[in-house]
């Protein structure tokens, strides 16, 4: 077996570039910057003492000279104690988070990670501590310890603390039962090493966030407690208590009170605006795209588009269909230009490996592949005669579920939680048919019967989680067939079943064609389920058919190396000493295809032609066709 | 079969029971019940069935991850599960452990350096060069590259990935390796490349192999042995070539029919109508009943034993083995 070598190493995207692209976090993080540089400097600028009182000066109006913000009840300069004072509230907002954050994070860490009994005593102390209004547990806390600086910042820290708490524990409970945990116990690391080194790394940006989000918020309730003057103590000048000694004389100078808030104001703003701008960073929810809402339908932009069908007599035909994601500044060719047509109450297997286009191909007929970044490129779409993709997009809705259905892989994903299966199915039909809800129960009764489900009167009740995996995906199944539909797209619909259960879906599913006349696409990686149900297979690679034809001359002499590959290289019940032959390297990525023949890097039999230009799908008679120069059953040398 | 490695006898599993606060008994799930099996020096059992049939948290057990509540592990001739609760470095030394998501069992925050040298360190104490010479060793083993030692878990595909967590496997020298469904995340022409390595690798360090799938195929390919398990027990257990031509088991026969094989026309086995038993309130008698077609009075009140021999089954009504 052949070394792997290491490919070239993806550019990443740095946090701090994120960061920059978002103008508000910028803004937020100047104004932050500016803040902190000013209040460190306060030593060294040209400030009047604070503290120093001067009743000859009191209430001085901003502007006047050597006073530029004016002065307060006690004629000190306001300007001084302003910066003196955010210095003072900065530094309490933040110690508070980092004890909040310490404290909090801890007791997150442990009770996630050992979960039962300590989970449950931790977490309902901190209910404990939740159960009382903040500001009044603040109030009691510095009831007993006394007025001060430091006791308000001991409260506020202890106040916050279950926030941290909370959301750290619910990161860590899901972490705690991943499998590198699993891992790191059996390499020999004891549980306190685990939490440090394996947890704690993936809580981190969590930690992080939650800090980020939260300094703001401490620096108000500092101002808060100081406002009530229950924090800073006379002379001492915070934000807060200068906003409280500013209230008196709130009606004849309002200037004493204004110049602290705005500066609270600005203050807080600037650390949110940065604080949500590392929150978009590092989460990676948002990181993946989650706020980018795809439209209804796949966008078509495509130049030339054909004018008729090839095969007039099918239900369904693709044409040279062309699927692109614009990630960035890439281009991924996820389909590259496939053609594909269904006969009625035909079964045509889509076989390929992940990333081979398959399920793409699929969604596109629909226009069901997310835009952005999805694209058709080219191509059509003939449903009957009809392009799918020159429709106006109510048209396409109207034929989804009617004309085209789906069955996905995963039945419990597919299926609303929050209703009985019954009322889905009910929806699936009323979406089509103006049916009234009595005689839409009853189909539905009827479908569920159809697909075999013993009791379907009583099963119309029960919700998704009450059903078995295979009774899930008959259920679906059911849903598909609610308005006959013409063509049934399935896409690994027996993947995560068991083969006991497999085996009767795909019964069913066989059956339920030869009744009804329906076309399937059959979507799969099994040449084992290939073989059970489809008439023709189609095998898929790097988002092109490299092979298609009857299912079983394609399994019995396959002609294109990657489906001989890929035959041989699957064990076989009932054969167990046949040698597997591994197909070595990897599929291209899509989005830097080779010029020719995208499976030549790993085929035994390629030449120098393979790599030179395009190969064509060649018609082999017999339905049969194969995008190779030097199929398998053709001699080794001398083609042409 | 060899003098044994390890030794299960009437090893059991159950989660939950106890009672609430007011003494009201919770539901309890018997995952594993009464397993017995051997496992010789050097050779692979296979252990199959469907899903939620406990084939994973037997597999746990055996290295420590999850304690059985019921009989014993014998590892040699320690006690596997005293051992895994006194010293837990000890017994991850002898036995380890390959995940079925070989990206889940990678930290995506560490190295894949980080990652190998978490064993070397801390189970067999290696540091400095002895440490450096194992790790590009270890990569050799299966085949990659030592450049992707400073790479993160991400940048690599499926294949690659259950490389490395065959390699951190691998890394302190054990004597049993637990496989569980190490290709059934893989890609089809993924698969052969990985079960060729792990066959590679028993031959040459002369490991034992307790081999975890769903796929029957890639289990009569890679095993010696097999059990066959079903709602918590062993129904059938034997070499592989008995199991798999002469099975004495109804659910063995299901299963076997129900594969789908290439050129071969499904014959479909079993009345969609049966339901599989529950759980939390499994029936009395052969828990089998309700989907078997051999099905007598006597298999609804009373539950078949495995009969002894090296190709048993818990049936009433299996034929007698045939004379390999």
């Amino acid at each position: 077996m052949a070394v792997a070598s290491a490919p070239p190493k993806a550019r990443r995207t740095t946090p701090w570039s994120l960061l920059a692209r978002n103008q508000l976090a910028v803004a937020g993080l100047a104004v932050v910057v500016a803040v902190c540089l000013i209040a460190l400097a306060a030593p060294i600028l040209p400030l009047a003492d604070p503290d120093a009182t001067a009743p000859a000066n009191r209430l001085l109006p901003p502007g006047t000279p050597g006073h530029p913000l004016g002065t307060d009840a006690l004629g000190r300069d306001l300007m001084s104690r302003l910066i003196w004072g955010a210095r003072v509230s900065i530094a309490v907002g933040l110690s508070a988070t980092l004890i909040a954050a310490f404290f909090g994070s801890l007791i997150g860490l442990v009770a996630g990670y050992a979960g039962g009994r300590v989970d449950n005593w931790l977490m309902r102390g901190i209910d404990m501590v939740m159960a009382f209004p903040y500001i009044l547990l603040a109030l009691a806390i510095v009831a007993v310890l006394g007025p001060g600086l430091l006791n308000a910042l001991y409260a506020i820290a202890i106040v916050n603390v279950p926030f941290f708490a909370r959301n750290i524990r619910g990161i860590t409970l899901g972490l705690a039962r991943r499998e590198f945990v699993d891992a790191a116990r059996l390499s020999g690391k004891g549980h306190a090493r685990i939490v440090l080194t394996e947890v704690l790394p993936n809580v981190l940006p969590v930690i992080v966030i939650t800090m980020s989000t939260t300094v703001g918020w401490m620096i108000l309730e500092t101002a808060g407690l100081s406002f009530l003057g229950l924090g800073a103590q006379p002379p001492q000048a915070d934000l807060g208590s200068m906003l409280g000694e500013g209230r008196r004389v709130l009606f004849t100078d309002p200037h004493v009170s204004i110049v602290p808030g705005l500066a609270i104001l600005v203050l807080v703003m600037g650390i949110n605006l940065l604080g949500d701008g590392i929150r978009d960073v590092l989460d990676p929810r948002l990181k993946s795209g989650a706020l980018s809402r795809p439209v209804a339908r796949t966008a078509v932009l495509r130049g030339a588009a054909p004018e008729a069908p090839a095969h007039p007599g099918a239900v369904l035909e693709l044409q040279g269909l062309e699927t692109q994601f614009h990630v960035g500044g890439s281009v991924y060719r996820a389909v590259g230009g496939v053609d594909l047509h269904l006969q009625p109450g035909e079964c045509v297997g889509l076989v390929g490996e992940s990333g081979s286009g398959k399920s793409v191909t699929a969604m596109s007929v629909m226009g069901l592949v997310p835009t952005p970044p999805g694209r058709i490129a080219g191509g059509a779409a003939w449903l009957e005669g009809t392009d799918m993709f020159a429709m106006t997009d109510e048209d396409v809705r109207l034929r989804r579920g009617r004309d085209v259905a789906h069955v996905f892989q995963d039945p419990l994903g597919t299926l609303h939680p929050l209703y009985t299966v019954g009322d889905q199915i009910v929806e699936a039909i009323q979406a089509h048919a103006p049916l009234p809800r009595r005689d839409a129960e009853a189909k539905a009764r009827d479908l569920l019967a159809l697909v075999r489900i013993p009791n379907p009167g009583e099963r119309m009740a029960a919700y998704p989680h009450e059903l078995s995996g295979g009774m899930r995906q008959r259920v679906c199944i059911a849903m598909a067939l609610a308005n006959d539909p013409k063509v049934l797209i399935a896409d690994e619909p027996t993947t995560a079943l068991d083969v006991t259960v497999q085996a009767q879906v795909l019964t069913l599913m066989d059956r339920l064609r030869r009744d009804r006349d329906s076309a399937i696409l059959f979507i799969t990686h099994d040449f084992g389920v290939v073989s059970a149900i489809c008439d023709r297979v189609a095998v898929m690679y790097a988002g092109r058919i490299v092979e298609t034809g009857p299912t079983e001359a394609v399994l019995a002499a396959p002609a294109h190396p990657y489906t001989d590959r890929l035959i041989a290289c699957v064990p076989v019940l009932g054969d167990p000493d046949r040698r597997l032959d591994a197909i070595e390297g990897r599929p291209p990525v899509v989005n830097a295809l080779p010029r020719g023949c995208a499976f030549a890097d790993r085929c035994p039999r390629v030449r120098d032609d393979c790599r030179a230009a395009d190969i064509a799908l060649i018609d082999r008679g017999n339905g049969r066709a194969v995008r190779c120069l030097f199929p398998v059953d053709a001699p080794e040398t001398g083609h042409d | 079969m060899t003098e044994p490695l390890v030794t299960m006898d009437g090893v059991g599993r159950v989660f939950g029971g106890g009672k609430t606060l007011f003494g009201k008994p919770l539901p309890a799930v018997h995952a594993v019940q009464d397993v017995s099996l051997q496992v010789g020096q050097g050779e692979t059992l296979g252990i199959v069935g469907e899903s939620g049939c406990g084939k994973s948290t037997l597999a746990r057990m055996l290295v420590g991850l999850d304690t059985p509540t019921g009989g014993t592990i014998r590892l040699g001739d320690t006690d596997l599960v005293a051992e895994g609760r006194r010293d837990p470095a000890r017994l991850a030394r002898r036995a380890q452990y390959v995940f079925q998501d070989p990206i889940a069992s990678l930290n995506p925050r560490k190295t894949i350096r980080t990652i190998l040298e978490a064993p070397l360190r801390h189970l067999v104490g290696l540091s400095g060069d002895a440490r450096e010479a194992r790790l590009e060793a270890l990569m050799a083993q299966v085949n990659l590259a030592p450049e992707f030692l400073d790479r993160y878990p991400h940048e690599f595909s499926g294949g690659q990935a259950q490389r490395i967590g065959i390699a951190r496997a691998l890394a302190p020298d054990p004597a049993l390796l637990v496989l569980d469904e190490p290709v059934s995340a893989l890609d089809v022409s993924v698969q052969a490349q990985v079960l060729n390595l792990l066959s590679d690798l028993k031959a040459r360090l002369g490991l034992t192999y307790v081999f975890i799938s769903h796929d029957l195929s890639v289990v009569e390919t890679v095993c010696d042995r097999v059990a066959v398990m079903y709602f918590g027990r062993v129904v059938e257990v034997g070499p592989v070539d008995a199991i798999f031509n002469r099975p004495r088991h109804p659910y063995t026969r299901l299963l076997l029919d129900s594969v789908p094989v290439p050129g071969r026309k499904p014959n479909v086995p079993e009345d969609a109508n049966t339901e599989l038993p529950d759980p939390y309130d499994p029936p009395p008698g052969c828990a089998f009943r309700a989907r078997c077609p051999w099905a007598v009075a006597r298999c609804a009140t009373d539950r078949p034993a495995l009969d002894a021999g090296p190709h048993a089954a818990a049936c009433w009504e299996a034929p007698p083995p045939e004379a390999a």
